[in-house]
């Protein structure tokens, strides 16, 4: 009996496999996407290369002063010497050890409430107690701490705190304006619209503005906020009608019947709010609120126009510097690699929630 | 009594009767706080100040501006130069958006990288940054007047800026006008003919070249019809600048170039999302139909994703808009930097600008978001 062998498929053609086949198909597929291909790499070959010299071949990195620094490259000593400043502002040298360990403790406390294996009374305790211990510590005049006036924070350490505190006080006050939105009750949805329309309407640097010239005025005379008090209440409100808006888009993706589920469970509408509809209509936000502090912790680099001293103005002083002059260009891209590496480790980390998140019960 | 409040709408009320009272309250303390302040502190109030005079000099002027002028026409000043800056923005946005949203999603592997990069790179610095980059970095580096990067000895950039060649009108120049204006309606009328073509017989017209030929043709025939009404006037070295000609200051092209690439970022986003946001069976249930890939981008993929598109560009618009307000960190002299910044500081008058100034960019940010929700309606897919 003749027993049919299945004969072993073939390879397709060479042609047609591997990286000769990769390369047709994704550059030289047709005239148009090879002159493309052309000039892409023409692209390429004027760039990378005077990047790269610039960047590093050319680059100079030993030394301590201008001088130091000959050749058509880019000038990391002005970074090096100046690191202290960018990072800290003018915060005293002998107490610098209390910044550090502020920023470590931040560091933590974001990696513990970043891990999905953290007890979740952890995260709220630390997200409650992490700005009350920042303060003491920043800000000293207690447990024989100096005190270290605000207007002596600074740079990268300046914009954390400010995007921190910008995060966490605007979360509460945007959640209420998200329910506002969504109430029945029309007062209360007509102030909450139009809270949330005028702040996304105007933009953050008049609520700046504002919050440091205007906001003294509201006050009885005697109550006096410093400099970076009025910048994180101005940043607060903005930033709230923005969270406010995030969740509200989760609110509306939330099917009608859990609405009805939780009023036929009896529940009063803070408990259907608080157990049945927030923590679903916040997962389905979690990446835009991600986005909306991307937005924020750019948007901190605004302070700089009130006369703060926040990473970019730190910088932007140090170029000024008569010893420095011409070194603005290593400056911006210094903050430039700061910011891009703190914004894209975000984006990236709420890609990843949005996969993990992502429990698709929504039709 | 108690019985009442168990019920639901009585609640309701008392929750808003009380959310009035203490938001009248809280206007009142801050109301009466206001008043005491300014007269502890010797500020004058009203708006009487919008009519003396400025008393300071605007470097760039749209509209006549001089010694006598008062502080409202530096709140029109200031007005005029963020629309422009804005108008122009939103163009070079729109152009620089569609070519990387586009590149983005080319099958070419290293193109589409390119914008990937791109996308990455502008999207995750703050846009402040950028500004300050391009201003204090990119335009510092031109060279100076006298050796100026030059272009047919008629557009030269140089420190002091980008100066170009401007066409001046003469007598008949409105010729042109008339036109342009038919070719408007010639292309419109065209569009309106090859759609009923398309419906009554099946058959296609080709809109587009044949409008773009109206286009240029038309206002060209215009050109010549009048006898050639239009000169220009050439930007020429004279003394240590130049003179004549259009001239757009580095302040204007620092910012207009930030905000360009900035937001070109995220309109090339939107137009990436609209696109895979496209219902994979459209493009397959496109290609049983027997459609080519371009026809099928042409005809099922691009309508369906350019509605999807819409709303989200109209946001970057409005916060390219609003962004234009961060020349005060350059000084061009838009809004924010001469009325809410050297007026402000003239006059201290701060909560009457203030409020001026964020009632003008809400009424502008309502006005473009109305205009551009009507067109996003009107392009909407009519359902039954």
């Amino acid at each position: 009996m003749a027993v049919y062998e299945l004969k072993p498929t073939k390879q397709p053609p060479l042609s047609e496999r591997g990286a000769i086949a990769w390369i047709r198909h994704h550059l030289l597929s047709s005239p148009l996407n090879i002159f493309f291909t052309v000039l892409s790499l023409w692209l390429l070959y004027m760039i990378v290369p005077p990047m790269l010299n610039w960047f590093i071949l050319d680059a100079n990195f030993a030394g301590n002063s201008k001088a130091d620094c000959g050749g058509g490259g880019a000038c990391w000593v002005f970074i090096r010497e100046k690191l202290k400043l960018f990072i800290y502002g003018f915060y005293p040298a002998s107490e610098l050890w209390r910044a550090n360990l502020t920023m470590g403790l931040g560091a933590l406390s974001i990696v513990l409430i970043a891990l999905e294996r953290t007890p979740r009374k952890l995260k709220v305790t630390l997200i409650l107690l992490l700005p009350v211990v920042s303060y003491l510590l920043l800000s000293g005049g207690v447990f024989g701490l100096s005190h270290v006036e605000t207007s002596k924070w600074g740079g990268l350490l300046l914009t954390l705190v400010i995007s921190f505190v910008g995060i966490v006080a605007s979360f509460p006050i945007g959640l209420l304006l998200a329910l506002g939105r969504q109430s029945k009750l029309p007062i209360i949805k007509t102030l909450s619209v139009f809270y949330i329309e005028l702040i996304r309407g105007v933009p953050l640097i008049t609520l700046l503005f504002m919050a440091s010239v205007v906001l003294p005025l509201f006050f009885p005379e005697g109550v006096d906020f410093d400099k970076l008090v009025r910048a994180l209440i101005g940043i607060t409100l903005f930033q709230a009608a923005y969270v406010a808006e995030n969740i509200r888009g989760g609110l509306q993706a939330i099917a009608k019947g859990q609405y009805e589920a939780g009023s036929a469970l009896g529940l009063t509408y803070w408990k259907q709010m608080r157990l049945v509809i927030l923590p679903q209509a916040i997962k389905v936000a979690i990446p835009n609120l991600v986005g909306s502090f991307i937005a924020l912790l750019m948007d901190t680099s605004l302070v700089m126009i009130i006369g703060l001293y926040d990473l970019l103005s730190t910088v932007t002083l140090a170029s000024t510097d008569r010893d420095w002059l011409g070194m603005s260009t290593e400056g911006f891209v210094f903050v430039a690699i700061i910011y891009w590496i703190l914004n894209f480790g975000m984006s990236r980390y709420s890609k990843s929630l949005e996969n993990k998140l992502d429990t698709n019960n929504r039709n | 009594m108690l019985s009442l409040l168990r019920n639901e709408k009585v609640r309701g009320i008392l929750y808003q009767l009380v959310t009035v009272m203490l938001f009248v309250l809280f206007l009142l303390y801050i109301g009466q706080n206001t008043m005491h302040n300014i007269e502890a502190r010797g500020i004058k109030s009203g708006f009487g100040f919008l009519n003396t005079a400025a008393g300071f000099d605007i470097t760039e002027t749209p509209i006549t501006f001089g010694h006598g002028s008062t502080n409202w026409d530096v709140f029109k000043v200031g007005l005029a130069n963020t629309l422009i800056v804005s108008i122009y923005g939103i163009l070079l946005t729109t152009i620089l958006g569609l070519i990387i949203g586009v590149a983005r999603l080319s099958k070419n592997w290293i193109i589409s990288h390119l914008a990937a990069g791109y996308i990455e790179i502008f999207r995750n610095i703050p846009i402040l940054l950028q500004i300050l980059f391009w201003y204090n970095v990119v335009l510092a580096a031109m060279p100076s007047v006298r050796h100026s990067y030059s272009f047919f000895d008629s557009i030269f950039i140089n420190q002091r800026g980008l100066f170009l060649p401007k066409p001046i009108f003469e007598n008949g120049g409105w010729v042109i006008g008339v036109g342009v204006l038919l070719a408007v309606f010639g292309g419109w009328a065209v569009s309106r003919y090859a759609k009923k073509k398309l419906e009554d017989e099946g058959k296609e017209f080709p809109v587009l070249s044949v409008s773009l030929a109206l286009l240029v043709l038309l206002p060209l025939l215009a050109y010549f019809i009048a006898g050639k009404p239009v000169h220009f006037d050439y930007p020429a070295l004279k003394g240590f600048n130049f003179r004549g000609g259009k001239t757009f200051t580095p302040e204007f092209l620092a910012l207009l170039f930030a905000l360009s690439t900035y937001t070109a970022a995220y309109v090339a986003e939107a137009i990436r999302s609209g696109i895979e946001a496209v219902n994979k069976g459209q493009k397959e249930a496109a290609s049983a139909l027997g459609l080519a890939p371009m026809q099928s981008l042409k005809l099922v993929v691009l309508p369906q994703a350019i509605r999807i598109s819409i709303p989200p560009i109209i946001n970057q618009y409005l916060n390219l808009i609003k962004n234009s307000s961060l020349a005060a960190a350059i000084g061009f002299p838009e809004l924010v930097t001469v009325f809410a910044g050297t007026s402000l500081n003239v006059t201290g008058q701060a909560l009457e600008i203030i409020a001026i100034t964020m009632l003008t960019y809400l009424l502008i940010s309502l006005l473009v978001s109305l205009i551009l929700n009507w067109f996003n309606k009107k392009m909407q897919i009519k359902e039954r």
